[in-house]
């Protein structure tokens, strides 16, 4: 086994300068649900390791603006149990709460689950159609950056060497606004979404959609915000044509592959399916968020 | 050969000193460096809940903390649920109601019962259910498991 170096700095600047120096593979541990099991599974032979967690307000989750920041190092167990944002985002809540064991919960960040770029992390498509920023650090000063610009492909983000994500913006929300996620798996607990889909609502005193947001996982080698989908539901009381036209455009854009847990035309119409089941899903929680 | 990091920590309300290389995980800590043997190695990647500790108060799988993490946390493992040579009402439950067979994912389901059950002594069959969805067991099939934490949970309720 080659040697490995943990870091544990004491600031953004001392992490940011720890990785820009490393020789050799450099990751940032948050939770490590992930990156722990890829070391002890051989996946991945890091030289270096800077543990964010003992930076000064790194798991901070607080309200700015009307809307939430949430800390790249807020694990998962802490965002469920803040009230407001559990409230604001119900949708975002949906996702983190499928993210593993109330064991894994307890470590694993909506950082590491976007980080790790699988395209069925199950915090991520809410994060997306919630247009949350994550703020980037890293040796060329600081940039805001669309959740569904980190991934780039399997396993593969849009940083640069050196760059770390400090932390999430979440707009604020207009009244009669909702949002949700689901997902397909095989089983209800400890399980990888074979499909996923996102939601995030806003109508106006008449019931009638004028934003929506659909974001689809699973079924595609990155997260897909999908503005087709998004077409189909504005201007509309989330009617059964609107939700025909969201099921046509949601299975219209996936590009999924055949794998043991779903097949290449399950994923598909899956997706049609699920998507009308959260755009209702969200379209009752902006109702009831008058 | 990597550096070895000195690593103190508090476990069960003792404190601890040691040399660990950073590949190693708190799970390894816990059983080869402290001797303290109860907590439970399973998968090693976080599926099946058998190393179950408390960390600064959170469930926590060992398995995924790596040695240097640890420094300065305060663990709580099964070794400190017994307080002065009396079992703990879930452990009591667990023993008069079969909870366990071949016992290895026995000490990760107390700590994690436990850790709701401090929070939260009414919950009910479902969330005991969802709660301990972490934690694996090859022989009871879960039903005695869930019965003696509901037991548990009525006495601790009333304590």
């Amino acid at each position: 086994m080659p040697d490995l170096r943990f870091e544990a700095p004491g600031s953004l600047a001392d992490a940011v300068k720890l990785l820009v120096a490393a020789e050799g593979p450099a990751r940032v541990l948050a939770g490590g649900t992930d990156v722990v099991v890829q070391m002890e599974m051989d996946m991945i032979e890091p030289a270096l390791l800077v543990d964010i967690k003992r930076i000064p307000d790194m798991g901070r989750i607080v309200q700015e603006e009307g809307g939430f920041r949430i800390g790249a190092a807020a694990s998962g167990m802490e965002i469920c149990e803040h009230e407001a944002l559990c409230a604001a985002w119900p949708g975002i809540i949906d996702g983190v709460k499928l993210i593993g064991s109330v064991q894994v919960k307890g470590r694993a960040t909506i950082t590491g689950n976007l980080c790790n770029a699988s395209p069925g992390a199950d915090s991520v498509p809410p994060m997306v159609t919630a247009g949350a920023l994550a703020h980037v650090v890293g040796p060329n000063g600081e940039r805001d950056v669309p959740v569904e610009q980190i991934p780039t492909s399997p396993g593969k983000t849009s940083l640069g060497k050196g760059e770390l994500i400090e932390s999430f913006k979440l707009p604020a929300r207009p009244k009669n606004s909702g949002d949700a996620y689901m997902r397909f798996t095989p089983r209800t607990e400890m399980d990888i979404a074979v499909v996923g889909v996102a939601v995030n609502l806003t109508l106006d005193e008449a019931g009638v959609c004028t934003a929506a947001r659909v974001a689809l996982g699973a079924v595609a080698p990155t997260v897909l915000l999908v503005p087709e989908c998004a077409d189909a539901l504005i201007g509309t009381k989330v009617d059964d044509a609107a939700l025909a036209k969201l099921a046509a455009a949601a299975s219209a854009a996936c590009q999924p592959i055949d794998d043991k847990r779903g097949t290449k035309e399950f994923r598909i119409e899956g997706t049609g399916v699920l998507a009308r089941r959260v755009a209702q899903k969200a379209y009752e929680r902006a109702r009831a968020n008058a | 050969m990597s550096k070895k990091y000195h690593v103190s920590l508090t476990v069960n309300g003792d404190e601890y000193e040691c040399l660990a290389e950073p590949q190693m995980t708190l799970l390894d800590v816990l059983r080869d460096e402290l001797k303290l043997t109860g907590t439970k190695e399973g998968c090693a990647t976080g599926d099946c809940g058998a190393c179950s500790v408390m960390v600064d108060g959170r469930l926590t799988c060992s398995c995924l903390v790596l040695a240097p993490e640890a420094e300065g946390r305060s663990v709580e493992t099964i070794e400190g649920m017994a307080k002065d040579g009396e079992l703990h009402p879930l452990q009591q439950k667990f023993l008069e109601m079969n909870g366990l067979q071949c016992g290895i994912c026995t000490p990760g389901i107390l700590v994690a019962a436990k850790a709701l059950l401090d929070r939260k002594p009414d919950a009910d069959e479902m969330e005991i259910r969802y709660w301990l969805a972490g934690n694996l067991c090859r022989c009871t099939g879960y039903d005695k498991i869930i019965r003696a934490v509901m037991a548990a949970g009525e006495e601790m309720k009333g304590a």
